[in-house]
């Protein structure tokens, strides 16, 4: 994962789009199901979900490619019912760049600025600085089938970027790439984005790819929205089984109530003891058992005789290697499923053999309780 | 090593190399195609030539002159029947393929975009004229235009008109109509494949950068059809400046057009060489007109930019 860069602009609180329970119906099915959102001005905002929950949807109503059955979506503090997609404030970078075949790279990215009839050089001027900004200067006569994929991807940046919309759309724009060059993108996505300071609306479904260049995420699962928080929560404090599992691997551990009040949980498991652990904000009790999760890397080896505050001692069953991390499926007394720990190789845990007794570390704090 | 098999080297690289051969993409490749090429070389090539060969030769009566001349085509160039009939087959086929390409555009379009899920009905439907004879079509255009016809009963009906109009039918005008209406579902065709190719969110990315319907069709739509039309308009336009039938069922005096008169160089007035001088300028000049015509669109595709 690429290192998230500082955040260089101050956040706005001023909200750029509302969305006040959209649904989006076809027939019986719903897409889209009573969904509400508020998308901060300036800010990179993912909507993170597996495909066929919505956010597409949700994205191309924003566009007004589509309109709501119900609810209403408004930008900028302007209702956009009855607005058609050509004169809404935003502007959309599509999965497949959709870049106009039969013109040229300048062509492609002056396409919307022809309408506005520029004078004395400015639409020149404002296609040059584009390009800049995507990083294709010089490449501005090429025709769209003399690109590769990474520089059509730049394009159709350029061609939205060049409107100067209050609100940046982009669906799954880093698909179509190697994962390489996504990478790079990415870095590069959220820079752009930190230096012209427009909202910015991606849809993915990949999860790295939303953790690493969002200010704030939305996750959604069949047509609802499951969770919105920054990258940080959504990772470590997921509210239900679904978002954990999603965001990545999560070992889930049986748990009994012991105590409930106001903000915090104290519950009994078998492997891990007693625990006390906040409370989340949808926490419906269902009878006296709940599920805590940990993530894999919130476990540590401990060596030879180093001891921690909090341990559980197990046996190592499998191991996994991965390069620079190895996985260890650890079976707990106890525990009805085994943990799995993701240790980095820098002290060998990838020379761990199969069957040794080890010991874990843990933070019972990384220990959180969901909704199922 | 048995003798035999010592003396099986040759006979097997014989083999090998005709297995190569066989199996050699080109010669593949040109196997499939032969029957097709032989057959277009005895009934195309072969017969365009010895068109090409009499255009250069003299008739005397019964028996042909083989020596060179190239008085067939000053006379097919110079004779002002020739060149006024040459004049009106290119007007009739232009205006043909002018109209028929705007009549099945729109139908194309409709088809293309607004089909939906009856894309194939719909182009089954067009289809539907040409299961009867192309000469009952012309026929019922006569039944149409003609002087007791539908459409001057229908005008006088309405009190537009008091007496049959004689301007509609046996003329060139009749001609046009007749041959519009029977190659439209050659220009839709072309044109529905073309507009099929257009990636539709292309058109979603154009009004996403500010145009309205007309506008992302004028800029986006059409130029990147322009391929469909093009050859609507060449399919239309080759064979109608050589038609025949036509002409002669509803075009009367003033819609001949000079596939008659290349038919009656070498039926009556039994004049071959001048009949196949004829073929071979007309031919020519369709030949620079197609060319004019797909470098005129190509041009207004660039326009359009």
């Amino acid at each position: 994962m690429p290192e998230q860069p500082q955040i260089l602009r101050p956040q706005s609180d001023r909200s750029m789009i509302e969305i006040e329970n959209v649904t989006r119906s076809y027939g019986a099915f719903k897409a889209l199901d009573d969904a509400s959102l508020t998308i901060r001005e300036g800010e990179f905002f993912s909507l993170l979900g597996p495909s066929g929950c919505g956010k597409t949807t949700l994205l191309r109503m924003i566009a007004g490619f589509d309109n709501p059955t119900s609810g209403s979506i408004s930008v900028g503090g302007q209702p956009m019912e009855g607005i058609p997609a050509n004169r809404r404030p935003t502007n959309m970078v599509f999965q497949s760049y959709a870049i106009f075949p039969h013109l040229n790279v300048e062509q492609n990215v002056a396409y919307g600025l022809k309408r506005l009839r520029l004078q004395g050089g400015e639409e020149k001027r404002r296609v040059e600085e584009a390009l800049a900004q995507v990083s294709l200067t010089g490449l501005g006569k090429r025709l769209a089938t003399e690109l590769s994929g990474g520089q059509r991807q730049r394009v159709a940046l350029a061609r939205a970027l060049v409107m100067r919309p209050k609100v940046l759309l982009l669906d799954e724009p880093l698909s179509a790439l190697d994962k390489k060059l996504r990478e790079q993108m990415q870095v590069e996505l959220r820079r752009l984005q930190q230096a012209v300071g427009i909202t910015f609306v991606l849809v993915t479904h990949d999860q790295y790819e939303a953790l690493a260049m969002s200010d704030r995420i939305a996750v959604m699962f069949g047509g609802k929205i499951a969770q919105v928080a920054s990258p940080k929560e959504i990772y470590q404090r997921p509210v239900t089984r679904q978002v954990a599992d999603f965001l990545g691997g999560m070992n889930f551990v049986k748990a009994q109530i012991v105590e409930e009040n106001g903000a915090s949980l104290v519950v009994d498991t078998l492997g891990f003891g007693r625990i006390k652990t906040d409370k989340p904000k949808a926490f419906v009790r269902n009878g006296g058992g709940t599920t805590l999760g940990i993530r894999p890397e919130r476990l540590r080896v401990l060596w030879d005789n180093a001891t921690a505050k909090f341990e559980v001692a197990g046996k190592v069953v499998e191991r996994h290697y991965f390069g620079e991390i190895t996985h260890l499926i650890v079976e707990i007394p106890g525990l009805e499923k085994p943990l799995s720990v993701t240790e980095t190789n820098d002290f060998g845990a990838d020379d761990i053999p199969v069957g040794t007794s080890i010991r874990l570390a843990y933070d019972p704090e990384a220990l959180v309780a969901m909704a199922d | 090593m048995t003798a035999a098999a010592e003396r099986s080297p040759p006979l097997r690289m014989t083999r090998a190399r005709r297995n190569a051969l066989l199996q050699s993409e080109p010669v593949q490749g040109l196997a499939l195609i032969s029957p097709t090429f032989i057959y277009a070389l005895i009934l195309l090539v072969l017969p365009i030539l010895v068109v090409i060969a009499h255009s250069f030769w003299t008739q005397h009566y019964l028996t042909i002159d083989r020596t060179f001349t190239l008085e067939n085509y000053r006379v097919a160039l110079t004779e002002p029947i020739y060149r006024d009939l040459l004049r009106r087959s290119l007007y009739i086929s232009l205006t043909v393929s002018v109209l028929t390409v705007l009549l099945a555009y729109p139908i194309a379009y409709f088809i293309s975009f607004h089909g939906g899920r009856h894309k194939s009905l719909w182009l089954f439907l067009i289809t539907i004229p040409f299961w009867t004879s192309y000469l009952l079509r012309v026929m019922s255009w006569k039944v149409i235009l003609g002087y007791n016809g539908v459409l001057n009963s229908g005008l006088m009906g309405l009190g537009i008109i008091d007496e049959p109009s004689t301007a509609l039918l046996y003329n060139s005008s009749a001609v046009i109509i007749t041959l519009t209406h029977a190659w439209a579902a050659f220009a839709i065709l072309p044109i529905f494949v073309s507009l099929e190719k257009v990636d539709r969110t292309l058109v979603e990315a154009a009004t996403d950068l500010g145009d309205g319907p007309l506008r992302s069709f004028l800029r986006v739509t059409l130029p990147l059809s322009a391929p469909g039309v093009i050859s609507a308009a060449l399919i239309v336009m080759i064979p109608t400046v050589g038609d025949y039938v036509t002409p002669k069922l509803v075009g009367g005096k003033d819609g001949v057009m000079i596939a008659n008169a290349i038919q009656a160089q070498f039926g009556k007035a039994s004049n071959w060489p001048l009949g196949a001088a004829l073929s071979v300028t007309t031919m020519l000049i369709v030949t620079l007109m197609a060319g004019a015509t797909v470098l005129i669109i190509r041009a207004l595709q660039r326009l359009a930019r």
